[in-house]
């Protein structure tokens, strides 16, 4: 199927990209001076938790559009970026500790930052988990919508009550009101980084878009399918 | 539908819940007495001499409150499947949204019956005094409850038709439990430590806030999880 191949393509692209982004990084953008080699982590972590969220926002806008529409596209959509939303949570899980260890002097706190973070993972994984509980198509489409919707309206409060407490996590230096405060060629990466990560957020959303459709085809012709 | 028509609506479905209920009592009883086992369960998950019973006592009740909370929503929808009550329930000449009011009426008051065994034994147990702190006390346990049963009840409209309803339900339910048991968690730590009114207010207001968002979400989304 063409669209399967694009999104192998612009996976493929982006992940060249990301070797490229991490040879940049490491070679030709100065070393953070009180963190020292541990904040290279930062042009992994931070991308992949800009889009740990935003793919959390899609999943719910998809959900609210495919209640009105009820075109299967949105709800195909909104599977893909739920999964695409998992990895990358569980990617700024796993490099936030490996910084904090050397930083903070211990793997995991709860962190109001990490606690969020931890909230959106365990949304995703109940998410997929009630996709793969329902055997209707319908149902499932409906059901996941709901439950999209729900976990979006969620976001905001978790938010909240997580700012409500002390933190260590270090404060944001691009995504704040004034002007980032960093410097130049470490923006540049940082910025490479976020294109590299958009890209590599398309590459996975097409590809499973594409698979699921393939299944729904399969089943429609009464195939075996693996796993829901 | 005029408003005092779907209330009145709501309130049969709450009464016949109830009615069932009420003719066995199995369900009740089995709660308040799962209620007092998770207490005394506590009882010997801490040392007395490097713990007092106060410091620990908010987590105690509102953990205890967590467990019997999901045990009495899984048994909210089940009662329909049987004779494919639900499909009755459906064909009935009354609003989809007045069928979720009156299941989360009934729900309301079987958490709060269980609530009220439990806050006197919490208080016998753990020799913590409750009588002083009553009323803001009722306020906190009210606006929590209220919050997270009704998310619940619209969570296991859909997780009774799903494979493992009883496993799903609090996978999905206990990410959309924690703010506002950690609001009450911390609301209630103030009120038995003697602290004035005015350190909760920030914590009741989020409560409220969730409240409100989530009553109003799950009444717009339940139609959603019924309509065939």
């Amino acid at each position: 199927m063409r669209m399967l191949r694009v999104g192998r393509w612009i996976t493929a692209v982006a992940l060249l990209l990301l070797a490229g982004v991490y040879v940049r990084a490491l070679v030709y953008t100065p070393v953070e001076r009180s963190q020292g080699l541990a904040q290279k982590i930062f042009y992994l972590h931070v991308p992949a938790a800009i889009w740990a969220e935003t793919a959390m926002v899609l999943v719910g806008l998809a959900s609210i559009f495919y209640l009105f529409l009820k075109d299967p596209r949105l709800d195909r959509f909104a599977a893909a970026s739920a999964e695409t939303g998992t990895i990358f949570a569980a990617i700024v899980l796993t490099t936030g500790p490996i910084w904090g260890k050397p930083i903070w002097g211990t793997w995991w706190s709860w962190d109001a930052r990490l606690t969020f973070t931890l909230f959106l993972f365990l949304l995703y994984v109940g998410y997929l988990l009630l996709r793969g509980a329902v055997a209707d198509p319908a149902s499932r489409a409906r059901f996941a919508a709901v439950l999209g919707i729900c976990g979006m309206c969620l976001v905001p409060f978790v938010h909240f009550s997580v700012y409500l407490f002390r933190t260590l996590h270090p404060m944001p230096i691009v995504l704040k009101p004034s002007a980032p405060s960093l410097p130049g060629s470490m923006l540049l990466t940082w910025l490479l980084s976020l294109g590299v990560f958009t890209l590599l957020y398309v590459g996975f959303v097409v590809q499973r878009y594409a698979l699921s459709y393939l299944r729904e085809q399969l089943e429609a012709a009464g195939g075996e399918t693996g796993h829901a | 539908m005029p408003l005092p028509d779907s209330l009145r609506h709501a309130w049969s479905v709450a009464r016949k819940d109830l009615l069932v209920e009420f003719r066995s009592r199995t369900a009740i009883l089995s709660a308040a007495t799962f209620v007092v086992l998770v207490l005394v369960v506590f009882n010997f998950g801490r040392d007395p001499t490097a713990v007092s019973a106060v410091d620990l006592a908010p987590s105690i009740l509102w953990v205890t409150f967590t467990f019997a909370a999901i045990l009495a929503l899984n048994r909210a929808f089940q009662l329909e499947l049987e004779n494919q009550a639900l499909d009755g329930l459906l064909l009935a000449p009354i609003g989809r949204s007045s069928i979720y009011l009156g299941k989360l009426l009934a729900n309301l008051l079987f958490v709060a019956t269980i609530e009220l065994i439990g806050v006197p034994l919490f208080a016998l147990f753990f020799n913590v005094r409750v009588l002083p702190y009553a009323a803001p006390l009722a306020g906190v346990i009210a606006l929590a409850t209220v919050g997270f049963v009704a998310v619940g009840t619209l969570f296991s409209a859909m997780t009774v038709r799903t494979r493992f309803a009883e496993l799903l339900l609090p996978v999905l339910l206990l990410p959309f439990m924690i703010p506002p048991l950690i609001w009450a968690v911390l609301a209630t730590a103030r009120l038995l430590a003697g602290r004035p009114l005015s350190e909760i207010a920030g914590w009741l207001k989020m409560l409220a806030a969730y409240d409100i968002v989530f009553v109003g979400l799950a009444l717009l989304l339940f139609p959603v999880t019924v309509n065939e």
